[in-house]
């Protein structure tokens, strides 16, 4: 059990801005809450590369595919560094996956979104990792030593993901009529789903509050949303595309743009496994567990064998 | 775990530290899975330095990490504050000399 005195001294740290590493002290549920929402996010990065790797083969132009590619790379990559930092509070990687792909954990809502044109790959750049790197920025500020350096390197290559995605939405909006409509009609469709990648307002959200106290979450769901419609519309009224929000309206006194109701009964929907693609992303994930089982097997056994051989050589 | 769970396929973890720049210390980096050490060097590659962020790599196997524990902050690190004189500050120089420079 926690005691009183052990658990006011890592209040104490965290009140100093102290990072908190793997080998001390920390409250069980402050181990638990890192588990939660750090191997979240890591499943969330990998799920992630299927509504965009779905479009690898039908990039417009060789270029387009070279940046996809190496997209859909970094998405694995950050799904690594987020494993990796999970494992150092002690749970094993197959147990996350496991859980993940058998069991009840959760990743972001977003990816249970069809991407049914190329504009949704505009978008997804510039609104889904828009949003992820105004929420990462955040958590690179983290208590946790390992999951604020794996979201320091993430922020690093994050933007090289807002930053295509927009200048091709930009693109989009300035071609053809039939292109334009199209990169409108992505916005449209991704618009509030977006909204709800910064999860439940405040009122509504049963762990900001604790994740906050522990410094682990350094801003809450309301104040990031809002950093980011105020950065989205200038940034869409800059290339000539409108934000799907009627109740859009500057507030002079508090500098910020107000928004609309956010469609939370569709974001609890999907939460619960409703969505559009729910049921196909975690069949697709599993089939390339499963699938990949011989592959994991045979690279233990090959070193097996050769550890054998290097030891009778020698 | 739930009964999908299959025996334990998963390969050893190792520990990844990279040498920025030539004339730099090493520094971790996170770890990787490999089923041995050259698999290790290669998945480091791949995960940690997608952009020139190192030219060298160290990989360790995860268990072979021998640590402090976080209690040892006050003995095992105990600066020796009672020996002053290890330190340049401890010795005064001369006036002359100082102006000089």
């Amino acid at each position: 059990m926690d005691t009183q005195d052990q658990l006011k001294e890592f209040q104490q740290r965290i009140d100093n801005g102290e990072k908190i590493e793997p080998k001390d002290w920390m409250p069980e549920r402050y181990r638990k809450q890192l588990t939660r929402i750090m191997s979240q996010h890591a499943h969330s990065e990998i799920v992630g590369m299927l509504p965009e790797g779905n479009w690898i083969t039908r990039a417009p132009s060789l270029k387009r595919k070279l940046v996809l590619l190496a997209k859909v790379q970094d998405e694995a990559g950050h799904g690594l560094y987020l494993y990796s930092g999970t494992e150092t509070l002690g749970v094993k990687r197959q147990e996350l996956i496991e859980d993940y792909l058998y069991g009840n954990a959760k990743y972001s809502s977003i990816f249970n979104y069809p991407t049914l044109t190329y504009a949704d790959i505009c978008v997804i750049g510039w609104l889904v990792d828009g949003a992820a790197i105004v929420n990462q920025t955040m958590l690179a500020k983290s208590s946790y030593g390992p999951y604020s350096r794996a979201n320091i390197r993430i922020c690093k290559e994050e933007s090289f993901h807002k930053k295509q995605g927009y200048e091709m939405l930009a693109k989009m909006a300035d071609g053809t009529a039939e292109q334009k409509k199209m990169a409108q009609d992505a916005v449209n469709r991704w618009w509030w789903a977006t909204l709800m990648m910064f999860g439940p307002h405040d009122t509504d959200s049963p762990n900001s509050a604790e994740l906050i106290k522990w410094g682990v979450k350094t801003k809450t769901n309301d104040e990031l949303r809002q950093h980011f419609v105020d950065r989205m519309v200038m940034e869409a009224e800059a290339i000539g595309i409108e934000l799907p929000d009627p109740d859009l309206t500057y507030n002079e006194e508090t500098g910020h743009w107000e928004f609309g109701d956010i469609p939370w009964d569709e974001f609890w929907s999907v939460v619960k496994g409703d969505g559009p693609m729910n049921r196909e992303r975690i069949k697709a994930r599993r089939k390339a567990y499963e699938e990949g089982e011989w592959v994991r097997e045979a690279a233990k056994e090959y070193a097996r064998k050769k550890r054998l051989q290097d030891e009778k050589a020698s | 775990m739930t009964e999908n769970s299959t025996e334990n396929t998963e390969w050893p973890l190792w520990e990844v530290f990279y040498q920025p720049k030539d004339g730099k210390p090493f520094e971790h980096a996170g770890s990787v899975h490999a089923a041995d050490a050259e698999m290790a060097l290669q998945n480091a590659r791949d995960t940690y330095a997608r952009r020139s962020e190192g030219i060298a790599f160290w990989v360790v196997p995860s268990d072979q990490i021998v640590a402090s524990t976080p209690e040892d902050v006050g003995p095992f690190f105990d600066p020796a504050n009672d020996k002053p004189y290890r330190h340049p500050q401890f010795y005064s120089v001369p006036r002359a000399v100082k102006k000089r420079k």
